[in-house]
C-alpha cells in the first residue's frame, strides 16, 4: 500500500516538470531567465524584494519591446522557485533549472550564504550568473569565471561612515587619530566582511579600534557592549547584523541613552527603523546600495525617481535598494543579450564580463572577479523621520547632522 | 583586560552590568519555570518553548496595533497562548506524554519549526517590536542608566511567578499537579485525572511562556525564527536550577543573566553564548561527581 501511494506521489511529483521542460528553454521569441529566491523562512521579506524587483525589470523590457537578439526581438521570461531560505534547497533548485528546466541563465537568490549555495553550481554547468543580493567578499576572492554582481561589497558598507567620520573630524579640528571606533557586528559572513572593510578605514584613518564585538544569536542583545561604550565614550558606534541587528542596536542605544557623535548601520531601510522607531532613530546613519533621490538615469526605466514611482505603483510600497539592484541585474542580462548576438553561454558571459553601463541604479562595470566596481555605496540619515541621503557628497540632498543629537 | 580595569575605574559600570543582566535574567526565569514544570510534571523536555514566547510576542504585537495598551497585551498573550498550548495538548502531546523522552523531544522540536513558519506565513519575516511607552531612568551622573521597560518586566515577571507559586500550593488543580508530578500512578489510584492535569500542564506553561513573549516584544525585537534563543536559555536554566523550585530557577535565571553580562562586558559579546555553554557543562560535571560519590549514580 505504502509503495503504492509513494509511486503515485512520485508520478504525480513529475507531471510539472515534464509538462515545463519543454516550455521553458530558450527558443521561440522568449528568453528563459532562471531563479530562486526565498519566499519562505528568514529571508522571505528581502526574497520577495528580490523577485518584485525582477519581475518589474522583465515587465519593463518586455513593455519597451523586448530585446533584440542577432535581428530578432525577444521577451523576456522569468522562471522563479521558493528557495525556502535553505542553503540546500537553493542549491537543488538552480540545479533542477539547469538540468530539467532547460534554462540557461541564473539570476542570483537573496543574500551570501544562499549565493555561496549556486555558484558552485553554476560554475559547473557553465552558466553565467548575475546577482543582485550577495555582498560578501569571498565570493570574489574564488576565481569564479561566470558570477558576476551589480552591487557593492559588504567591506564598503560601513567604512565610507568611518571615512565620514574623519572628514568630519578635520573640519571641527578634531585629528582623525584621535578618534575611536566601537563597532558590534553579528557573526554572520555579512557582517564580518562589514567589519573587515571598518578595521581598514580605521587603519588608513589612524583611528584606534575601541570596541570590537561580535554578536551571536541572531543579534538579540547588546547590553554588554553598550555599557562599555557608555564607559569608553567612542566617536562612532557601528552595527551591523541584517534587520534583527539594526532593530536591537536602535532600539537598545535609545534605551541606555546612549551619546554618541556618530552612529550608523546597515539594513536599517529592511527594519525600516524611521518608520517602526519614530524619534530614536533620528540622526542614524544607514548604509545603502542605492537611494531613489540619485541622479542616475537609463533608457528603461529612466532615473531613479522614476523606477520608485513605478515600483510603488505596482506594489504598493518604495522600493527597497534590494529590488533596486535585482532589477539592475535583469538590465545587464538584457543588455548582454543584446550586445552578444546570440544566446551562446560563452558570449553571453563574455559581454557580461565586457559590461560598461549606466543604469538608473548606478554605474556597472564588472572587474575580473566579477564584482561591480563603478558604483559607490551611499549613507543615509534619519531626519524629521525621513530617509536623507549624505553622503557621498556628490549626491547628497540634505546635510549630514554631525555629531548625533542624542534624542 | 583592558575591561577589567574599566570596571574598577568606573564601579557605576558594576551596577549597569549586573542591573541589565538580572533585569533581563528574569524574563527568562519565567520561560524556564514553564520548561521546569512540564518536565517535572509530564517528563516532557518542551522544546517548542521558544517559539510559544516568539508567538505570544506576536500576539501582544497584534492586540497593540489594535490600540491596546502594550502592558494590557500581556494578560491577552496569556490567554491566547493558553488555548493555543491546550489545543496542542490534545492536537499532539497527550500522545507521546507516556513515551521515551527522545520522541518528545522530537516531537516538539518538529512542533517548533511548524510554530516558526506559521508565525512567518501571518505576520511575516519583518522584525517587529513595540514601544512600551516608557523612559529611562538614570543613577550616579547618568553612568547607570535603567530603561523603565526592563524595570516593569522584572517586577511584573516576579508577580507571574508569585501567582504561579500560590496558584501550584493553594488551588485544587494546582495541588493535582504537584501530585501527578510526584507519582502520577498514586496520583491516577487517588482518583486524580491526569490527563486533564497534562492538559492544565501543558496549557499553563504555553501562557507563562505568551506572557514572557509580550515582555520579551517590549524590551527586545522578535523576528519568527529566533525561538530557539529562548528554548536553549529555559533549559540551561532548569538545568542549572534542578526540576525542584520555582526559587532556585529565579535564582539560576538571574544569576546566569548576571554572569553572562559580566563575561560579555570583560571578554567581548562574542563570549557570552561560550560561557553559558561551558558553564553548563561544568555545572553537569560537579554534579555527577557529587552524585556518583553518594553513591546515587546509577552506571
Amino acid at each position: 500500500m505504502f509503495r503504492l501511494l509513494a509511486a503515485t506521489l512520485l508520478a504525480l511529483a513529475a507531471i510539472p516538470f515534464a509538462a515545463t521542460g519543454a516550455a521553458a528553454q530558450a527558443q521561440g521569441d522568449t528568453i528563459v531567465v532562471g531563479a530562486a529566491v526565498s519566499l519562505t523562512g528568514k529571508f522571505s521579506t528581502d526574497g520577495q524584494h528580490t523577485k518584485n524587483g525582477y519581475e518589474l525589470a522583465v515587465k519593463r523590457v518586455n513593455d519597451a519591446g523586448g530585446i533584440k537578439v542577432g535581428g530578432k526581438t525577444y521577451k523576456l521570461e522569468i522562471k522563479l522557485y521558493d528557495d525556502e531560505s535553505s542553503n540546500e534547497r537553493v542549491a537543488s533548485l538552480v540545479e533542477r533549472l539547469i538540468v530539467q528546466d532547460n534554462v540557461k541563465f541564473i539570476l542570483g537568490p537573496y543574500s551570501s550564504p544562499l549565493t555561496a549555495a549556486i555558484i558552485p553550481v553554476t560554475e559547473k554547468f557553465k552558466i553565467p550568473m548575475i546577482q543582485a543580493n550577495a555582498a560578501s567578499r569571498s565570493l570574489f576572492t574564488k576565481g569564479y569565471r561566470y558570477a558576476f554582481a551589480v552591487l557593492s561589497t559588504s567591506d564598503q558598507y560601513l567604512s565610507s561612515a568611518v571615512d565620514l567620520l574623519a572628514e568630519k573630524g578635520k573640519e571641527t579640528g578634531k585629528q582623525p587619530s584621535s578618534m575611536k571606533v566601537a563597532m558590534a557586528m553579528g557573526d554572520d559572513a555579512f557582517s564580518l566582511d562589514v567589519r573587515a572593510g571598518i578595521l581598514e578605514a580605521a587603519k588608513k584613518n589612524g583611528m584606534q579600534v575601541v570596541i570590537d564585538d561580535k554578536v551571536p544569536d541572531n543579534f538579540t542583545d547588546i547590553s554588554a557592549t553598550l555599557a562599555r561604550v557608555k564607559a569608553v565614550k567612542p566617536d562612532i558606534f557601528l552595527a551591523s547584523g541584517h534587520a534583527t541587528g539594526a532593530a536591537t542596536a536602535t532600539k537598545q542605544v535609545a534605551d541606555a541613552k546612549i551619546d554618541v557623535p556618530m552612529f550608523a548601520m546597515t539594513h536599517c531601510d529592511s527594519a525600516q527603523i524611521a518608520e517602526k522607531f519614530k524619534g530614536i532613530s533620528e540622526g542614524i546613519l544607514c548604509a545603502s546600495q542605492w537611494a531613489p533621490t540619485l541622479s542616475y538615469k537609463d533608457k528603461w526605466f529612466g532615473s531613479a525617481g522614476d523606477y520608485n514611482s513605478l515600483f510603488k505603483k505596482t506594489y504598493g510600497y518604495e522600493a527597497p535598494y534590494q529590488a533596486a539592484e535585482s532589477s539592475a541585474a535583469v538590465l545587464v542580462f538584457a543588455d548582454a543579450f543584446a550586445r552578444a548576438g546570440s544566446f551562446d553561454t560563452e558570449k553571453v558571459r563574455d559581454a557580461i564580463a565586457a559590461t560598461d553601463m549606466e543604469t538608473f541604479y548606478g554605474h556597472i562595470k564588472f572587474d575580473d572577479t566579477g564584482k561591480n566596481i563603478a558604483k559607490p555605496m551611499m549613507l543615509y540619515q534619519v531626519q524629521n523621520g525621513d530617509y536623507v541621503v549624505v553622503a557621498p557628497t556628490k549626491f547628497a540632498t540634505a546635510k549630514l547632522i554631525y555629531p548625533r543629537k542624542t534624542p | 583586560m583592558t575591561n577589567l580595569l574599566l570596571l574598577f575605574d568606573a564601579p557605576s559600570l558594576i551596577v549597569q552590568v549586573l542591573l541589565d543582566g538580572i533585569l533581563v535574567g528574569s524574563i527568562f526565569a519565567l520561560a524556564a519555570y514553564g520548561m521546569a514544570l512540564v518536565w517535572g510534571v509530564m517528563n516532557i523536555i518542551n522544546i517548542t518553548q521558544g517559539e510559544f514566547v516568539v508567538l505570544g510576542g506576536y500576539v501582544a504585537f497584534t492586540a497593540a496595533s489594535w490600540g491596546l495598551n502594550p502592558f494590557l497585551c500581556i494578560p491577552v498573550a496569556a490567554a491566547a497562548l493558553l488555548v493555543v498550548g491546550w489545543a496542542i495538548y490534545r492536537g499532539v502531546i497527550y500522545r507521546i506524554v507516556d513515551k521515551d523522552l527522545f520522541i518528545s523531544v522530537l516531537a516538539t522540536y518538529g512542533l517548533g519549526i511548524l510554530i516558526a513558519q506559521l508565525i512567518n506565513l501571518v505576520w511575516g519575516a519583518d522584525v517587529r517590536s513595540l514601544d512600551s511607552g516608557l523612559g529611562t531612568w538614570f543613577f550616579l551622573d547618568g553612568m547607570v542608566t535603567v530603561a523603565q521597560t526592563r524595570v516593569a518586566a522584572f517586577v511584573l515577571a516576579l508577580v507571574i511567578g508569585g501567582a504561579l507559586l500560590l496558584f501550584l500550593r493553594l488551588t485544587r488543580l494546582g495541588r493535582a499537579i504537584r501530585a501527578t508530578a510526584q507519582n502520577a500512578r498514586a496520583a491516577r489510584a487517588l482518583g486524580i485525572d491526569t490527563d486533564r492535569v497534562y492538559a492544565a500542564t501543558y496549557a499553563i506553561n504555553a501562557a507563562i511562556c505568551g506572557a514572557a513573549g509580550a515582555l520579551i516584544v517590549m524590551i527586545f525585537v522578535l523576528q519568527p525564527f529566533v525561538g530557539l534563543i529562548y528554548t536553549v536559555r529555559s533549559f540551561m536554566i532548569v538545568i542549572v536550577a534542578g526540576l525542584g523550585n520555582l526559587g532556585a530557577v529565579i535564582g539560576a535565571a538571574l544569576g546566569v543573566g548576571a554572569a553572562e553580562n559580566f563575561v560579555g562586558f570583560i571578554f567581548g559579546t562574542q563570549f557570552q553564548a561560550a560561557f553559558v555553554f561551558s558553564f553548563l557543562v561544568v555545572v553537569l560535571v560537579v554534579r555527577n561527581l557529587r552524585l556518583q560519590r553518594r553513591r546515587m549514580y546509577l552506571k
